[in-house]
């Protein structure tokens, strides 16, 4: 059974559509990336997925390990293990960040049917974890996220992953805003988790995180569709030939 | 054996091993008059000097009553009914009987409550107003807190005890930082004031232990119009904790407190409030209206005076502790959260009034809103032209959860001295539901996402609270804002 399956998913926000009939199915242990021009509904489907309130699914179902996804709600589908990195990270002043991942830690290990760490054991987690993905151990002593610089914010949303241990982790436009070195840092984390029960979806505009982190699957979406799908070389072709190309492909330059 | 029938044994053990004989409930008819100020200074036993300050008081108050519509304050940001003077009964002999004769009686959503925040059963009992034996560890603990306290001359009294045992201090001190000309509400509670707390900490005491209404003993229950009197010596710190997060329940609707704090040099008092007072059933009605006068003077050189607070109770609360800085480099401090629901009003703040040189005052206010309520902070900075060098840092910040509700502020700023360097930052900001969506995406629930911002914005302030009542007050605020999202 596919850990992911997209059905010809239609989303709309603010009576606009968005997404024009998604087609995509992820099996555990791949990293499928998913390119495509501004405005194509990368981010839309993200969010989608990950449960955001301000769209709504108007066709379509997504199975997330054979259940019903859309029908969950957002904290639920986490607890199931659907990890989202943020684009833009929201700040949330006053929030300890390890007092913030240990309440989440224990929503997921809950779920699972496992019992809560002890204090003792989190803290050596938290710190294994900051390790393996090399995030400034201060970091984890301030507000989640506040102050962060792009980078740090985004070395945190991987943090989180590693620490949470999601099977579907959903990567959007993690690469933007940041320079060459915080990139590999990123990269590096995220190949460090791979694992053959996890799922990567990474969302990109540009080729160049695809050097780090290599996909099995690359999609290209334009205008609500994933209109083609092939593998590493596809992302290599359109670093070259541009969207335009793509779009000429499918026939929807005027 | 149940918990129920522990308490019935109990309950009705009370009766077998004599205890207290006073099984009338003394009440004075309703209405204000002479009479009624000679019956509850009679009913106390009070001297003349105490008779005489009431009167004085009473008269004044008349006057104004008198000139009701001019003189009633109606500045503040808060709509209720007309209370009505003289329906309400002035007396009530304290209660020895206890109010029921087990937790059975007792409204299911307040054991809730104490279940919740942890209280102890025997605590519960006493707070709800059931009889508790005199063999039971509650009174034992109380007289050895009493026994440490006498050790370093330490007088934690009540007021009645302390007009009797203590005059020459009360009569030096009482109605000198409030006094009856004040406001509306002072002028009735010096008239007619209950009893509540006086305590006098010596020169160079460091008092060991945080006193607390709770171990006040003698009369449970709070009075309608409670008197505090705090006297820190010179060289002296003392710190209060008044309130407890255990909903209290009163048929008394108008609350009138007067809170008088005084430093003299060098001393320190500390003043923590956590106050949940009943807030009215889910119509709003039938809840306490909280006007308190709450203000501290210090009086001596680098004297300092802090007052933090933790209000998610009432229907109505209408309170600005304040402090005089009249000593120079004395220092100010307010820390509040101040949570409304439902259809509570607050209109709270604090008056920080620089006089001597070099003085410093912090204000840092946290103001929720939810549901259909009100939430208003009201604050003066003033700085008089003695002033010399003063200081101020004021952060007012407001937090709305829904769109019912709202949040005010009304900084007043009054500088007559050019040295005087005066700060203010505000901000208002709703939940973002950004920020609940990002918890939600980590796992946490709606509900959880809410508590742990709500914290989060209240923890400078809850932070200063003495480290128990602290996690009482983060345990209320947690219960408060359950249900109360949307």
């Amino acid at each position: 059974m596919a850990l992911l399956e997209i059905r010809n998913l239609h989303a709309r926000v603010e009576e606009k559509e968005i997404l024009k009939g998604v087609n995509l199915t992820v099996n555990a242990g791949e990293v499928h990336a998913i390119m495509g021009p501004n405005g194509s509904g990368k981010s839309t489907l993200a969010s989608v997925l990950a449960g955001r309130e301000d769209y709504e699914v108007t066709e379509g179902e997504v199975l997330y390990d054979g259940k019903n996804l859309l029908e969950m709600e957002p904290d639920e589908r986490a607890r199931e293990g659907v990890f989202l990195a943020f684009q833009y990270p929201v700040e949330l002043p006053g929030v300890n960040m390890a007092t913030f991942l240990r309440e989440a830690l224990k929503a997921v290990r809950e779920h699972r049917g496992l019992p809560p760490l002890s204090p003792a054991e989190f803290m050596k987690l938290l710190k294994e974890k900051a390790e393996l993905v090399g995030l400034d151990p201060s970091l984890k002593q301030r507000s989640v996220n506040e102050g962060f610089s792009g980078g740090e914010k985004k070395r945190s949303e991987i943090f989180q992953l590693a620490l949470l241990e999601p099977r579907l982790a959903i990567l959007d436009e993690t690469d933007s805003g940041l320079d060459i070195d915080a990139l590999r840092a990123v990269a590096d984390g995220v190949n460090k988790l791979r694992a053959p029960d996890r799922a990567f979806v990474i969302i990109t505009h540009y080729q160049r995180l695809l050097n780090y982190i290599v996909p099995d699957y690359v999609h290209v979406m334009v205008n609500g569709r994933i209109v083609r799908s092939g593998d590493k070389t596809l992302a290599l072709e359109l670093e070259e030939k541009g969207y335009d190309w793509i779009k000429e492909e499918v026939g929807l330059v005027a | 054996m149940s918990d129920t029938a522990y308490l019935h044994q109990i309950a009705q053990s009370e009766y077998k091993y004599g205890f207290e004989t006073d099984i009338e409930v003394e009440k004075a008819p309703p209405g204000l008059s002479e009479e009624v100020i000679h019956y509850i200074s009679d009913r106390r036993g009070e001297p003349d000097w105490m008779r005489e300050w009431r009167l004085r008081a009473f008269r004044y108050f008349m006057s104004l009553l008198e000139r009701y519509e001019e003189t009633y304050p109606r500045w503040a940001h808060l709509k209720y009914p007309d209370i009505d003077f003289q329906a309400i009964s002035y007396y009530a002999a304290p209660q020895r009987k206890p109010r029921y004769k087990s937790l059975d009686e007792v409204d299911p959503k307040i054991l809730e409550t104490f279940r919740k925040l942890g209280i102890p059963l025997d605590e519960q009992m006493r707070l709800a107003g059931v009889a508790v034996d005199a063999v039971m560890d509650s009174v034992s603990v109380a007289t050895t807190f009493k026994e440490e306290l006498a050790k370093h001359g330490i007088i934690f009294c009540s007021m009645g005890e302390a007009i009797e045992n203590y005059p020459e201090l009360v009569k030096k001190y009482l109605g000198s930082v409030v006094p009856y000309t004040d406001n509306f509400f002072a002028a009735l509670n010096s008239a007619v004031f209950s009893d509540g707390s006086f305590v006098y900490v010596p020169k160079g005491v460091r008092c060991p232990l945080e006193l607390s209404t709770y171990f006040r003993i003698n009369t449970p229950g709070t009075g309608q119009f409670e008197r505090t009197l705090i006297i820190a010596d010179e060289g002296s710190y003392v710190s209060y904790l008044e309130g407890c997060t255990a909903p209290m329940r009163d048929e008394h609707q108008l609350h009138a407190a007067v809170v008088e704090l005084i430093a003299l040099k060098d001393a320190e008092i500390k003043y923590s409030t956590v106050q949940n007072w009943y807030p009215g059933d889910a119509e709003g009605k039938g809840g306490v209206y909280n006007f308190v006068t709450k203000r501290g003077i210090c009086l001596g050189e680098n004297s300092k005076i802090s007052w933090t607070q933790l209000e998610t109770g009432s229907a109505i609360t209408w309170k600005y502790p304040s402090v005089i800085l009249k000593g120079d480099n004395s220092v100010g401090e307010f820390y509040s959260v101040a949570f409304t629901k439902g259809y509570q009003q607050a209109d709270t703040g604090t008056k920080m009034i620089h006089l001597g040189r070099n003085t410093r005052s912090t204000i840092i206010s946290k103001g929720i809103a939810a549901g259909y309520s009100n939430n208003s902070y009201r604050g003066l900075v003033k700085v008089a032209r003695t002033a010399e060098n003063a200081r101020n840092f004021s952060q007012c910040d407001s937090m709305l959860l829904g769109d019912k509700c709202g949040a005010h502020t009304f900084p007043y700023i009054e500088i007559e001295n050019p040295t005087a360097r005066v700060e203010h930052e505000a901000t208002t900001s709703k939940i973002g539901e950004d920020q609940i969506f990002y918890c939600q995406q980590r796992g946490l629930s709606e509900e959880t996402a809410i508590k742990l911002i709500v914290n989060g914005f209240c923890k400078e302030v809850l932070a200063q609270l003495p480290m128990e009542f602290a996690m009482e007050a983060q345990k209320l605020l947690a219960i408060e804002l359950e249900g109360s999202v949307g």
